[in-house]
């Protein structure tokens, strides 16, 4: 479902005096819709012989493939293939171009791995297409070739869904708007196709497989209708290229020996649910699923793919509400904040290692200078030492010295005394 | 895309084919008008033009219904925009209707660039397209589209000529906005007066070179209305939301002394014309030249300036990718180069720090080995004091060592002398 969320501007409801006149805006819409002509793209798959050919030929009323453009069944492939016709159709002065993608080989080999790329590839590479349109400097009208509709073609076998058909559901459901069919359903009776839709309902539940879902209305009248379509699904269709006549009527039918089977007859299948569905009532609801959900999500997650690498992915959550270049803004403006920080913290080391540095070297000086203080006092101590050694070694010489002098001047006055003693002494 | 598309198509060999019956597509424009109108339509008009022309007034009139707004002063000091947004509905039709008027336009003394907050305001409402139309999740089917779709020019009815100031602002807007120029409060001209006045508004407006806003000619159901319109351009229109008895019925009108002036009388004034051009007919079509002409013009520019571009034709088709890669890888690029200078720049400094931290150390250590010499020298000397004073302490030791040992000898022999004399002359007698 497209949401519409609120819109943050504020706005002022005003009630109006009298006739304005944009009541004719729808009118000029209308006007200017039908100039510019519609585009609708509708792709088929499913194994060959499930009649989808022909079924486009009774959709459109038209002989899309014929002997001049044979149809994809009309060749034998190998491989599956993705094949597009593109047709022209007029009705009532309104312009469709029509695009049938058609997919043969779907199922037909052996071995069916992977049968769904060249599909998946084909869808992909449309979106890549608009994408890149829609990225152009230059931008000139985008035609829209993406894939509007998938019609999905289950065999009638009456029990239930193939792995195939479970497979290649589940790979498609996110990229374009499946719509299940159950083909050739003149091979069913109504109770085993009530059986059989039954089923296929609820495998397709099981799988959590997203079928296109008809958006619900405004209007009462038209949720009924859409409630009784859900009702029907998967749609069974019966598909002819021949008209027979019934009852008068020419009517497009396969003619059995037990009967006719009406294409256009709600009892017989449900083809005209499927037509009025699918071109009287919903076209244009499948191409703006196709474009706001189907086509966004691709685009996202190209975009997440480019501006994420190489950044890690739990940061980028909340950065895809953002375009790649506010982006790259954020984060140049984050590199820059770290980078300053970067800066100041070296910074910070820097400045703390030089203190360390410088620290060291004032201790270193301040030990050298300790020690040079101590030596300095040491050797003061020792110069006082020997001062002191000196002035006792001095006291003491002197005192000897003086001693001696005494001594010396005792012995002269006693030689001397005795020499006058000897002069005298000797007389007597 | 016009029908040129399909033209071009069919051109291209997309055959037509016959339908052997209804199909059914012919409801596809029923279904996209229904899409529409349930989705509810947005319209945005600016209105540019001098204090006191009518502006708020025509709008009212133009939409039947009060909007908000005082009169405004004229001492504004500059140009700035007031938006308001209404929402409005008739039948089943919803509109958001949004009406922007340039406040204080034309009062200034120098009004060189009253035109740059306009350009500024427009350009703003483009930049927020784009970047929501840019963004990796985005909602445009849901945003609420604020670009202006029709910008109303007020002219002043002075009869005579454009006023410079509209001439540059025009011309600063064309390629930015649908242009409609209209003559305000018209019932100041005379007819005759007014026609010389549009002739001559238009032939200014031709020779310099300002487009406004033409409306479409191609489509064949308003072909013929609109080129008749387009040659009534611009329109002189006359406001009022006041309600006079003509007859029985009760009509706008402004009353004068000498007549009533009817709004809707399309022999009074242009106002009819005006309503049936800008709502009942072309209100699509401004929409739609908004988004496909002005705001392409816009984004391209802007793209081009922040150096994207297209690559040639020839080569592979431009990929959004492949550019935003390129882009991404510059800028990473550039970022890591400062990332690496900056580093280079601390090491250097690193570098030059430790250069000069060991220079002061090995200072430091010459300083102390220095000292240390000196230290020793002194050393030395001491040492040599003190052997000095050592030697002195010996000799003297020795001297008086043999000052006693000779006392003792002479004591000794003084001692036996004296023995002997004393002997002698113990002798004696």
């Amino acid at each position: 479902m497209i949401e519409r969320p609120e819109t943050a501007v504020p706005s002022i409801a005003r009630n109006l005096e009298g006739y304005v006149g944009f009541a004719n805006l729808p009118n000029q819409v209308y006007r200017k819709s039908v100039k510019r002509g519609f585009e609708f793209t509708l792709m088929v798959v499913g194994e060959s012989g499930l009649g989808k050919s022909t079924l486009i030929n009774s959709l459109f009323l038209t002989d899309l493939y014929s002997k001049d453009y044979p149809g994809p069944s009309q060749r034998v492939k190998k491989t599956v293939q993705v094949e597009q016709s593109k047709v022209l159709i007029k009705e009532g002065g309104v312009q469709l171009t029509l695009t049938i993608v058609d997919t043969p080989g779907f199922g037909d080999a052996v071995d069916n791995s992977n049968c769904w790329q060249p599909v998946i590839n084909y869808i992909d590479s449309k979106c890549e297409d608009f994408l890149n349109a829609e990225s152009r400097v230059n931008r000139r009208s985008m035609p829209d070739n993406r894939v509007h509709c998938c019609l999905y073609f289950i065999a009638p076998s009456g029990h239930g869904l193939k792995p195939l058909d479970i497979e290649f559901m589940k790979r498609l459901h996110d990229k374009v708007n499946v719509i299940p069919l159950i083909a050739k359903a003149d091979t069913l009776t109504p109770e085993e196709c009530q059986l059989f839709k039954k089923q296929i309902m609820k495998e397709i539940q099981e799988h959590k497989i997203k079928i296109y879902e008809f958006p619900d209305t405004e209007d009462d009248e038209d949720n009924r209708l859409i409630r009784k379509i859900k009702e029907k699904m998967p749609l069974a269709v019966v598909g002819s290229n021949v008209v027979v006549e019934v009852n008068g009527k020419k009517v497009r039918g396969r003619q059995y020996p037990w009967g006719v089977a009406e294409v256009e007859n709600g009892e017989h299948c449900d083809f005209t649910v499927l037509r009025n569905m699918l071109i009287r009532t919903h076209m244009q609801d499948l191409k703006d699923v196709t474009n706001n959900v189907h086509y966004e999500n691709y685009r996202s997650k190209k975009l997440a793919a480019v501006t994420c690498n190489g950044v890690d992915t739990s940061k980028t959550k909340g950065q895809l509400t953002k375009s790649p270049l506010a982006q790259m803004e954020e984060e140049r403006r984050e590199h820059v904040m770290k980078m300053k920080k970067m800066e100041a913290e070296m910074e910070q080391v820097f400045e703390m290692k030089v203190k360390e540095k410088k620290q060291k070297l004032k201790d270193s000086e301040a030990e050298l200078e300790r020690r040079h203080e101590q030596m300095k006092r040491n050797l003061e101590a020792q110069y006082k030492e020997l001062e002191e050694k000196r002035r006792v070694f001095e006291e003491e010489k002197n005192n000897w010295e003086t001693q001696q002098r005494i001594l010396e001047q005792q012995k002269l006055d006693a030689s001397k005394t005795m020499e006058k003693n000897k002069k005298k002494g000797k007389i007597f | 895309m016009a029908s040129t598309e399909i033209a071009r198509q069919a051109g291209e060999g997309v055959r037509s084919v016959p339908l052997a019956g209804h199909v059914g597509f012919d409801s596809m424009p029923d279904q996209l008008v229904n899409k529409s109108v349930n989705r509810g339509f947005c319209f945005n008009i600016l209105c540019v033009g001098e204090t006191g022309l009518g502006k708020s007034t025509l709008m009212d009139t133009l939409f039947n219904t009060k909007f908000e707004g005082e009169p405004t002063q004229h001492s504004q000091p500059g140009v700035t925009l007031k938006s308001n947004t209404y929402e409005l509905q008739e039948s089943n039709v919803r509109l958001k209707l949004t009406v922007v008027n340039t406040v204080g336009f034309g009062d200034q003394i120098n009004k060189e660039d009253s035109y740059k907050s306009i350009v500024e305001f427009i350009d703003t409402q483009f930049e927020a397209y784009l970047q929501e139309e840019l963004k990796i999740k985005r909602t445009l089917h849901s945003y609420h589209d604020t670009r202006i779709h029709a910008c109303l020019y007020f002219i002043a009815p002075t009869g005579h000529s454009l006023k410079s100031l509209d001439l540059v602002t025009m011309k600063k807007l064309d390629s930015k906005v649908n242009i409609i120029p209209i003559v305000a409060k018209s019932d100041a001209i005379s007819k005759s007066e007014l026609a010389k006045f549009k002739i001559k508004i238009t032939s200014e407006l031709v020779s310099n070179g300002v487009q406004i806003y033409q409306f479409p000619t191609d489509d064949e159901s308003v072909a013929e209305i609109n080129s008749t319109m387009n040659s009534h351009l611009p329109f002189a229109v006359v406001g009022s939301t006041e309600e006079v008895k003509l007859g029985n019925k009760m009509v706008k009108a402004r009353q004068y002394p000498w007549g009533t002036v009817q709004v809707e009388n399309e022999n009074h004034c242009d106002f009819v014309k005006l309503r049936e051009m800008l709502i009942r007919v072309n209100m699509e079509d401004l929409r739609e030249q908004t988004h496909t002409r002005h705001y392409e013009l816009y984004r391209r520019c802007k793209l081009e300036e922040m150096g994207f571009k297209d690559t040639d034709p020839d080569s592979k088709p431009f990929s959004l990718q492949e550019t935003y890669e390129a882009k991404r890888n510059e800028f990473m690029g550039e970022l890591q180069k400062k990332e690496e200078e900056m580093r280079q720049m601390f090491v250097q400094r690193v570098k030059e720090k430790e250069a000069e931290l060991k220079e002061a150390e090995k200072e430091l250590h010459d300083k102390f080995d220095r000292l240390k010499k000196l230290h020793q020298d002194e050393k030395k000397k001491l040492e040599e004091k003190k052997k000095g004073l050592d030697d002195e302490v010996n000799t003297f030791k020795q001297k008086k060592t043999a000052a006693e040992l000779l006392l003792n000898q002479a004591q000794q022999a003084g001692g036996a002398t004296t023995l002997k004399r004393d002997k002698e002359r113990k002798n004696f007698f």
